[in-house]
């Protein structure tokens, strides 16, 4: 490997060598006057040089001062593209400003029961639904049935709630937005790929793998909510 | 680009330009002067044709570039100022939107092509590795370029793709948020996916470049399929290819000319003229038709994860066919059988791409209701799509191995020239004058 260096490189690298000279290693090749005829045309001559390397050079004794540098320069340009990387490929995360996450507040009133009203949040529907009596109790019948992600009604609604249904509307298969009131279950229909979504908005028959996601929110008032 | 030259610079500023930049020398070598065998049919034109189609794709692609705009309150609108205010803005958007249905017609062909006859195996691996990377990188360009104009079908479109990542465990949802710069498909992914889509086919132009030269190193495979043994059996690129690769390329802008000026929306889903709606997903998602058959193969499969391994399985495997087939005959002609189940592939793939359009749940034989089998009744897409799905994975991973071990194919010609030269002396006069016919 170094060998062949010295055979390629020519003047240039000797100017380099002479630099470091005082290293005993390499007088007899620093030595060398810089333009001498022989070096000049032709890189065949050249390879004398290599000839005039000392041969314990090769072996793999303690690091000398050359390797020393190599390592260094190694290891500073690639500490550096690594470094660099690092930007290049965190500058797709979201930004500053859609971290700052948006709240919203919504007025249940307007929602009457056995209906949905979906609203924009952070970029995705969401589903607010008020149940009625029957939609409640199938869903609540249905709590021990075989689910796929297993949770009970109360689990998916604020205490005392159970008419107010918040979901993030995008099904868990491949995020599609789930129609309203369709599907085996009376709950929801994905028309993707047809997945079929309970009245409290668990998974049961299809391929999404997760119940439609609760978001974090809180009653403001009875008739206020706060989402984010 | 390999090899021996005949280039002769003549002029003094050729031959003043070739010790500097061997570039005509390069042209020369690769274009008029390679020796192609003479044997080659109009399948063999698709390369040519499929550079065509990349050249017009760039240049519709910066003129379309040059009035578009990436934000989603603009994109859908910046689309509809091109179609009706600027110049000629319908013309080039079209050529855009129906070349790449015209770039994948051929891109396909192309390939089966390739499987036809044996173009996969030694020494042309890696050549053939290249084409798949090419093929990629189409498949992502297009999917982005779809995204673009911001309809319902772009828009929707992107999130069911995007989220295929998701399925990937643990890191999976990191990377789509990573993606789409944000908690849902909005205007930072409608702009890098602008900024991709703009720089994606001139990597695919490097990628060409290299598939061409791993072309010119063991030259051209051939419909026999055999070696080429003499300069007998090759004729000079140019005149013989340049002038019948021009006539196919005429011929297919003919078609697609046809498309462009008389049905530019046959292609397209009406839907995607719908500006997109976060709120509100289309009743029936599906991509454009070159991606149909990925698409059936994802929904043949009712597990999320093992759908989206499945759909990359199929492009996996044509990364691994080199190694999977194990005939050492290379034409199909000379394959019997492997015709036989190369026939049907070819129909298998046609029939995923016919249930990636429909519903899952839509009957095959109208109103006849068989029984369930794993939820769904059997008289159905889904079901189709399973059986045509474990074909087409059972004809690389089965099919082909075995195949090339087991079967008795054909006797080979020594030679490309032999089969034309020895059927001569029979055949009516003027047969041997026409090779090219035998297809
Ligand atoms: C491999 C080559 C390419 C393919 C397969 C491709 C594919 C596509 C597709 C399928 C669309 C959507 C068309 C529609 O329905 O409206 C599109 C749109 C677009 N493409 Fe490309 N494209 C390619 C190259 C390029 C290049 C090189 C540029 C820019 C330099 C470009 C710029 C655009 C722009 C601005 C749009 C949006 C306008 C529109 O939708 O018509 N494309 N591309
Ligand atoms: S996205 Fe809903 S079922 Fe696939």
């Amino acid at each position: 490997m170094r060998r062949r260096r010295f055979q390629t490189s020519g003047p240039a690298l000797e100017c380099v060598l002479r630099d470091l000279n005082q290293n005993s290693d390499w007088v007899e090749v620093g030595r060398r006057p810089l333009f001498s005829p022989q070096l000049k045309g032709s890189f065949k001559v050249a390879s004398t040089v290599v000839g005039a390397t000392p041969e314990h050079h090769t072996g793999g004794e303690d690091p000398n001062r050359r390797d020393f540098i190599h390592i260094a320069a190694t290891v500073a340009a690639v500490g550096a593209a690594g470094g660099l990387a690092w930007p290049f490929i965190d500058q797709m995360n979201p930004a500053a400003d859609t971290l700052a996450l948006a709240s919203v507040e919504f007025d249940l009133s307007k929602v009457e029961t056995g209906q949905q009203v979906v609203i924009k949040w952070r970029g995705k529907p969401l589903f607010i639904r008020h149940r009625s009596g029957k939609e409640i109790a199938s869903a609540i019948k249905d709590n021990h049935a075989d689910l796929r992600d297993p949770q009970t009604d109360e689990e998916r609604h604020k205490a005392g709630k159970a008419e107010w249904l918040i979901l993030i509307g995008t099904c868990t298969h491949l995020g599609c937005v789930p129609t309203f009131g369709g599907g085996d279950y009376g709950g929801w229909f994905c028309p993707c790929h047809g997945s079929h979504y309970d009245t409290s908005g668990r998974i049961r028959k299809g391929p999404a793998p997760k119940n439609l996601a609760v978001p974090e929110y809180t009653f403001l008032s009875d008739s206020k909510v706060k989402v984010g | 680009m390999s090899g021996h030259s005949n280039y002769e610079p003549k002029s003094g500023f050729e031959k003043w330009l070739d010790v500097r930049l061997p570039i005509i020398r390069l042209g020369y070598d690769s274009l008029v002067d390679f020796p192609t065998p003479k044997n080659l049919n109009y399948w063999y034109t698709f390369g040519g044709i499929l550079a065509v189609c990349l050249g017009i794709q760039i240049v519709t692609g910066i003129i379309l570039a040059m009035h578009y705009v990436a934000h989603v309150d603009m994109a859908f609108a910046s689309v509809e100022h091109i179609m009706r205010d600027v110049n000629y803005g319908w013309l080039v958007r079209y050529m855009h939107s129906n070349g790449a249905s015209m770039f994948f017609l051929a891109v396909y062909v192309h390939m089966f092509r390739g499987l036809y006859y044996g173009s996969y195996k030694a020494p042309r691996e890696v050549l053939w590795l290249l084409g798949c990377v090419i093929y990629m990188l189409m498949i992502i360009t297009a999917f982005m370029g779809y995204v673009l104009p911001w309809g319902q079908m772009s828009f929707h479109g992107a999130v069911v793709i995007t989220n295929l990542i998701g399925a990937i465990p643990v890191i999976g949802p990191a990377i789509t948020t990573w993606l789409w710069g944000g908690f849902a498909v909005d205007d930072p992914t409608l702009n890098r996916f602008f900024s991709l889509h703009y720089l994606m086919p001139f990597m695919i132009a490097g990628v060409v470049g290299l598939h061409i030269w791993a072309l010119h190193v063991p030259g051209n495979n051939n419909p026999a399929g055999v070696d080429v043994k003499s300069k007998e059996d090759t004729v000079p690129f140019h005149p013989y290819y340049t002038v019948k690769d021009g006539f196919a390329i005429s011929v297919f802008l003919l078609m697609y000319a046809a498309f462009v000026f008389f049905n530019p929306n046959a292609l397209g889903d009406a839907v995607n003229y719908v500006p997109a709606n976060p709120l509100v997903t289309p009743a029936h998602i599906v991509p454009e038709w070159y991606l149909l058959p990925f698409y059936a193969i994802l929904r043949a499969v009712p597990d999320k994860l093992m759908g989206v391994i499945f759909m990359g399985g199929a492009i996996a495997m044509l990364f691994l066919l080199p190694w999977l087939d194990t005939s050492k005959v290379r034409s199909m002609r000379y394959r019997p059988t492997a015709k036989l189940y190369f026939f049907i592939f070819v129909i298998v793939t046609m029939i995923l791409g016919y249930c990636g359009g429909q519903l899952p749940d839509n009957k095959i034989i109208p109103g006849l209701t068989t029984f369930q089998v794993a939820a769904s009744d059997l008289n159905s897409v889904v079901w189709l799509s399973r059986l045509a799905t474990a074909y087409y994975f059972a004809y690389f991973l089965i099919i082909l191995p075995v195949l090339g071990l087991t079967e008795t194919p054909l006797p080979q010609p020594e030679s490309i020239s032999e089969p034309v030269l020895s059927h001569s002396a029979n055949a009516p006069v003027g047969a041997a004058a026409s090779p090219e016919k035998r297809g």
